[in-house]
């Protein structure tokens, strides 16, 4: 079981909406293609939550631990959408355009996304996930646990 | 595509043998050219975690996943082991590929002869099964798993219940 909604927690969507919790990789294609089905599905609350595997790809943790930094002034979902958008571009210089375009302070996004605040933060969520029986990027979960059946829906399916 | 199954329940799976089970006889090839047997189970509890094949795509995950928890298994004072029919080069080069600590044991010549004397052998596709065998300091089984699909990943959650279990059941004797 994973926890229902924090109040640290990234959500969007409708209050009323059905409730899904995200686990996901921002380097993760199959992540990307879940985000862009996902958005397109009406009455969907969305809460993101990091499912950052350190060795499946060399800049998930890096990417994961930047969004929080830019959560840290308002631009998580921003931040969440551009890279979704263009998933080539995570090294860090890519980064700090990034939260310059976003408008935010870079210096304080540079030394925020080196903090063990977050990388705590992102860290929790990581094992959260796994230990709730998570087995891959991305994971969702309703009502408490996995739902394959979205995954499949979402992920799996060709359009 | 074969779309994946429902994440396995626990107690609701098959298994390879049954707990209580004394370990077989069995020689699988380790990554520097020994052997591990079933002499080498006793002292700590082992994990052996099998797998179809190095480099397939659900493997990673599954390996990524676990390596993800190590620390988890390692506070339960549990060793955690990657079983294929893949010769030791090959583990070799997936673990470093993976970038993962989980030392490998191959199962390579006789093709298969541990995995079939454990309960963890795919006949039909000739290759290991996605199972685990999870045995005592004792070497006797604690716990085993069989997946109803070769492509069905049991959660880390999983193994970390039974272990826990395990120990209640130890504490309660």
């Amino acid at each position: 079981m994973v926890s229902e909604i924090r109040t640290d927690d990234h959500v969007r969507g409708p209050a009323d909406g059905e409730l899904v919790v995200v686990y996901a990789d921002f380097t993760c294609p199959f992540c990307a293609v879940a985000h862009e089905r996902l958005s397109e599905r009406p009455g969907v609350r969305r809460v993101f939550r990091h499912l950052a595997l350190k060795t499946k790809h060399p800049r998930a943790v890096a990417v994961a631990r930047a969004a929080e930094a830019a959560a840290l002034q308002g631009a998580f979902w921003a931040f969440h959408d551009a890279v979704y958008a263009d998933q080539g571009r995570v090294e860090d210089p890519h980064l700090w355009a990034l939260a310059e375009r976003l408008g935010l302070d870079v210096a304080r996004f540079d030394a925020d996304r080196r903090s063990a605040t977050v990388a705590e933060r992102v860290q929790r969520d990581t094992q959260e996930a796994v230990l709730a029986g998570a087995m891959r990027t991305p994971t969702f979960f309703r009502d408490g646990a996995p739902d394959t059946d979205l995954y499949n829906d979402l992920v799996r399916t060709k359009r | 595509m074969s779309d994946h199954g429902a994440p396995p329940q626990a107690g609701s799976h098959r298994f390879a043998l049954p707990a209580g089970t004394p370990a077989p006889e069995f020689s699988l090839a380790t990554e520097d050219g020994g052997t591990f047997t079933q002499d080498d189970l006793r002292g700590q509890t082992t994990v052996l975690v099998f797998y179809p094949f190095a480099f397939s795509p659900v493997c990673t995950d599954q390996l990524q996943v676990y390596e993800e928890v190590l620390p988890e298994f390692e506070r339960r004072g549990a060793k955690l082991y990657g079983v294929s029919t893949d010769a030791t080069w090959s583990q070799a080069a997936f673990k470093q590929q993976l970038g993962i600590s989980i030392p490998q044991l191959s199962d390579f010549e006789p093709k298969g002869a541990a995995s079939r004397a454990l309960g963890a052998y795919f006949e039909p596709a000739g290759m290991t099964n996605r199972a685990i065998v999870v045995f005592g300091p004792d070497a006797t089984v604690l716990w085993s798993y069989v997946a109803d699909s070769p492509g069905d990943l049991p959660g880390a959650n999983l193994i970390l219940d039974a272990l826990d279990a395990a120990e209640d059941e130890e504490r309660a004797a």
